[in-house]
């Protein structure tokens, strides 16, 4: 039966629509002749089609569309007829001989447009009298497109203020009883329908219904176009009679369309002067009703029209808005316990949007509205859902995106706990997101109290929740994140010294919890951090009446070397020494020997103990001697005691080129150019000697083993090295000394053995290019090189 | 007409956030024809987003780099000149002017781009030029004080640089301008 249903609906659909052709055709026959009896016996046959119980409300409203038609072309004629000397009255009295009711009421409100146009009686006693006739239909579908049919007929004929039909006797008062009339018996028909057939097709039923609502929210947009429909009637009549068959009908599809309309349909200001009575229509919905939806959607509304613009800001004041919202919301909640969780924080993600838009400036209205979300949570533990969460992550962006600051949104107090009941993925995304606002907007972060409220929102990034690490993330994932942690310790940033002191040693103990894993990404940025304001306190005058509590560059040291120290638990010792060096430097700017040296001596535990890796020991041999050539701060003892542990390093570099490389660069550290007593010629001849030695013993090497001596370059580079020194003016370094290494490094080229290498060349070449643009320069040092021939 | 940029040190996470917002917005893709890079980004997403300025990107390694396989120098010819790039913290002194000719002596270049002291300089001798761009990102430095972000853009035409150095003072991004010609007798090595 059901699977022959659309089929059959086909087939009466065509039959009607034949059988309505077939006596318009008759009708128009009369009509053309004048003939007001046929005109009548075949219109209303062709109304009689609209008596079919057999269509769905979709095909219904086919077969309606084509007598609408008709029935503009009889209107014309009617109003002909009445042109021609026929009385509307006696038209009106006529039509209802029409056998069926059906078709006599369609011909009625028919007539009764032309009767309302001739002005012979008052608008409203038509209108009345066809509203209340109408109710001899009571099937819901007929009774439906019938009342549809008079509302569209009388739409432009409604005495509103300044229509034609306005008068004495007729004002806006009567136009609005006659719609709301109208609305409220569709309505009833409408919500009939829910009960008409078997209980096994509610579903299809309430399909049907669904493709009916906008018959019966039409009514609510005819009123709304009322001109005469100020606030005070709208408050004095409309609302409550509306809300009044709202309430009274308990349909659920109704109320909640219902409610829709009149949320989309009325003004937003109207809504505001009429707050309590609409919220106060919402508890005594049907519990099944979506409110949830209906509150957010007024909501929505409300924050968009404050948005439009500042002067209505006031409005909302004044009728305490904020408040009626936030008590309708707890007590919706209230009512409906098993609303799920994604309900409840839509409603308040909702009513934060509406706070943030119509009350900016009040924190705490924000904060109320996130401490009544935690309440209804309470107790529900991690939220599971994904829906929820994602609403969760909603609610806490929207303060970041209104605010722009993330330091405002520090200030709800019951924002971190908002942020409880999220999994700890989703609440590192939260982290995240709160970061990217910071670094967006460069935000600078400068008291402790907000660096404390800023750890404890990001803590699901700075160490392990749960205790346990997630093995399960990706570790790009996971450098990405710690990175931009890294990026944010950047921002935190005070220019009284004493605060940047408490900020960096508060950052410093969030970033120990946080396991050896993220150690090596957090540790730079706060040592970096920590020397700049060493350098800023250097700039200060030591303050003699300074307590012993205030902030000195010692102290910082102090810090720094725990600070560093646990980069061993990693263990990460290249990073490690890099960083001792660094503060090695900055103890030597505030002239702290013993510091300085404490951080030599850390850095070179680290290279003899941990860093085994041929070319990570190069490097960090580099390090060791740049920094060490740079030091102006120790004595000579402790000066000596490194540079000899340096010069004993290089030369145990395991490949030969890295070891002579190293031990030249140490020649630097006898030479400090703007230090007299740090010139020692003797020791910088001595290790270019050394150097020259190894460059030998890898030459012989590279024979013995290769059948060729390698490239000569090292000696090119030892030959650089003697001229820097002998220009500096290095007494040991004599200008034969230089002739004999040119030509042993000519003689070398020039050697079957030697593999030949255009670099070295070219190194050679322009080496000794120099040297004859030093003698051109003339002068002193034109005088220097004049011994040497290239 | 060849635009090279030169810029290094920045130190991103490690001493600095990000490139300065006055320069992010000056630095454009598509009109860049070279990006040449003294090291110490640190991270990859630094290195990325250099590659979207321009895709032809060279680095060589910074002690703090996280990526350790940029090699330790680099040459490459544009146009008339042979350039030379290398992190400069395997130079001894750091920053002594007279090392870095020897460097530049062994590279054979014209132009030498060296980092590590985060301080701008230009300088002209016999055998070439050698430039450092300073930190784009004003990082801290050990070496200098009070560091001001700064960059280098190459101009390349023909037998002559010009080098435009951009600084950011006291929130402002200050240029300046230095020529350099090439002579034709300058033998550099085939």
């Amino acid at each position: 039966m059901i699977a022959n249903g659309a089929e059959d609906e086909e087939k009466w659909l065509a039959a009607g629509i034949a059988g309505l052709q077939q006596n318009a055709f008759y009708m128009h026959r009369a009509l053309d002749s004048n003939n007001l009896r046929d005109a009548l016996k075949y219109s209303a046959q062709m109304l009689s089609e609209l008596r079919t119980s057999k269509l769905s409300p979709h095909k219904y409203y086919e077969l309606y569309m084509r007598a609408f038609d008709e029935l503009r072309k009889l209107e014309m004629f009617f109003k002909e007829e009445t042109r021609r000397g026929c009385s509307v009255i006696d038209l009106y009295e006529l039509v209802q001989h029409a056998g069926n009711i059906l078709p006599r009421l369609y011909l009625l409100c028919t007539v009764g447009s032309v009767y309302i146009k001739s002005k012979e009686a008052p608008a409203k006693d038509v209108l009345k009298d066809l509203v209340e006739m109408c109710r001899g239909i009571q099937h819901p579908v007929r009774g439906l497109f019938l009342r549809s049919y008079l509302s569209q007929v009388s739409r432009d004929k409604l005495p509103d203020i300044g229509s034609e039909y306005e008068g004495d006797a007729d004002t806006v008062v009567d136009a609005v009883e006659f719609v709301l009339q109208n609305f409220t018996e569709m309505n009833k028909l409408w919500v009939r329908m829910q009960y008409q057939g078997p209980a096994r097709e509610k579903e299809k039923r309430e399909k049907e219904r669904s493709e009916l609502r906008d018959l019966v929210g039409k009514n609510l947009h005819v009123l709304g176009q009322i001109e005469g429909v100020d606030l005070d009637m709208y408050k004095d009549s409309v609302l409550p009679r509306v809300l009044e068959q709202v309430v009274n009908c308990k349909d659920e599809l109704a109320q909640f369309y219902l409610m829709d309309c009149i949320i989309q349909v009325f003004p937003d200001e109207y809504h505001l002067q009429t707050l309590d009575v609409l919220l106060g229509a919402c508890p005594q919905l049907q519990p099944s009703v979506d409110i949830k939806t209906v509150l957010s959607q007024l909501m929505e509304r409300l924050a968009n029209y404050a948005a439009s613009s500042s002067e209505v800001l006031p409005e909302f004041l004044q009728v305490e808005a904020f408040s009626k919202l936030s008590n309708a919301i707890g007590k919706v909640i209230e009512a409906q316990p098993d609303m799920p969780i994604m309900g409840v924080v839509t409603l308040y993600s909702s009513l934060l949007k509406f706070t943030l838009h119509v009350h900016p400036d009040r924190l705490d209205y924000a904060d109320q509205v996130l401490g009544a979300c935690v309440k209804k949570l309470s107790g529900k533990g991690k939220i599971e859902d994904n829906k929820a969460t994602k609403q969760i992550v909603a609610l806490l962006s929207a303060p970041l995106e209104k605010y722009n600051d993330i330091v405002t949104a520090l200030k709800l107090s019951n924002y971190p706990r908002v942020m409880e009941f999220l999994d700890n993925a989703t609440n590192k995304v939260m982290a995240t997101v709160i970061i990217q606002s910071i670094m967006k907007n460069r935000t600078q972060i400068s008291t402790i109290d907000k660096v404390e409220a800023l750890f404890e929102l990001i803590k699901g990034l700075i160490k392990d929740l749960d205790g346990t690490f997630d093995d399960e993330i990706d570790e790009d994932d996971f450098k990405e994140e710690q990175n931009s942690v890294a990026r944010l310790i950047q921002m935190l940033y005070n220019d009284d010294l004493e605060e940047m002191f408490k900020i960096i040693s508060t950052v410093r103990k969030h970033i120990l919890t946080g396991g050896s894993k993220r150690l090596i990404f957090t540790v730079p940025p706060l040592v970096f951090s920590s020397l700049k304001l060493v350098r800023q306190l250097q700039g200060q005058e030591e303050n003699p009446f300074g307590d012993e509590e205030s902030t000195t560059p010692k102290k910082i040291f102090q810090l720094l070397n725990q600070t560093i120290e646990a980069l061993s638990n990693v263990p990460a010792p290249e990073l490690a020494l890099r960083l001792y060096l660094q503060c090695a430097e900055a103890a030597n700017d505030c002239e702290l020997e013993p510091v300085a040296y404490e951080f030599f001596t850390q850095a070179y535990i680290l290279y003899e103990e941990e860093i085994s890796d041929s070319k990570a020991q190069v490097t960090a041999i580099h390090l060791i001697i740049g920094t060490l050539q740079r030091m102006q701060v120790f004595g000579v003892e402790n000066r000596d005691t490194l540079t000899h542990k340096a010069t004993g390093y290089s030369a145990k570099l395991l490949k030969k080129p890295d070891q002579c490389r190293a031990v030249y660069a140490c020649s630097h550290l006898f030479w400090v150019c703007d230090q007299e007593n740090l010139k020692d010629g003797e020791r910088v001849l001595i290790c270019l000697k050394r150097a020259l030695r190894i460059a030998n013993a890898a030459q012989q090497m590279s024979s013995a083993t290769r059948g060729s001596t390698g490239s000569v370059t090292l000696f090119v580079e030892i030959l650089n090295k003697y001229l820097y020194f002998f220009e500096k003016g290095n007494a040991q370094i004599t200008s034969s000394s230089i002739q004999s290494l040119i030509e042993l490094i000519t003689t070398e080229m020039q050697s079957d053995s030697t593999t030949p290498d255009p670099a070295t060349n070219a190194f050679f070449a322009s080496t000794l290019r120099y040297i004859q643009f030093q003698k051109q320069k003339g002068g002193a040092v034109g005088e220097k090189y004049e011994p040497i021939k290239a | 007409m060849v635009l090279v940029l030169a810029l290094g040190d920045l130190h991103v996470p490690h001493r600095a956030p990000d490139l300065p917002a006055k320069f992010k917005s000056m630095l454009v893709p598509g009109k860049i024809q070279h990006i040449i890079c003294t090291g110490n980004l640190c991270i990859k997403e630094v290195h990325d987003y250099l590659k979207t300025l321009c895709p032809d990107l060279h680095i060589t390694r910074g002690e703090y780099d996280e990526e350790t396989r940029y090699p330790e120098t680099k040459t490459l010819t544009i146009g008339q000149f042979k350039l030379g790039l290398c992190h400069g913290h395997q130079v001894i002194p750091w920053g002594d002017l007279d090392s870095l000719a020897m460097l530049q002596r062994q590279l054979d270049v014209d132009i030498l781009v060296t980092g590590h002291t985060h301080q701008f300089t230009a300088y002209k001798h016999e055998g070439g030029v050698v430039i450092n761009p300073g930190s784009a990102t004003g990082a801290y430095s050990s070496i200098t004080y009070d560091v001001n972000p700064s960059f280098v853009l190459m101009d390349i035409d023909g037998l002559r640089v010009v080098v435009y150095v951009y600084e950011l003072i006291d929130g402002e991004v200050k240029v300046d301008k230095i020529d350099f010609k090439k002579t034709t007798t300058t033998q550099s090595a085939h």
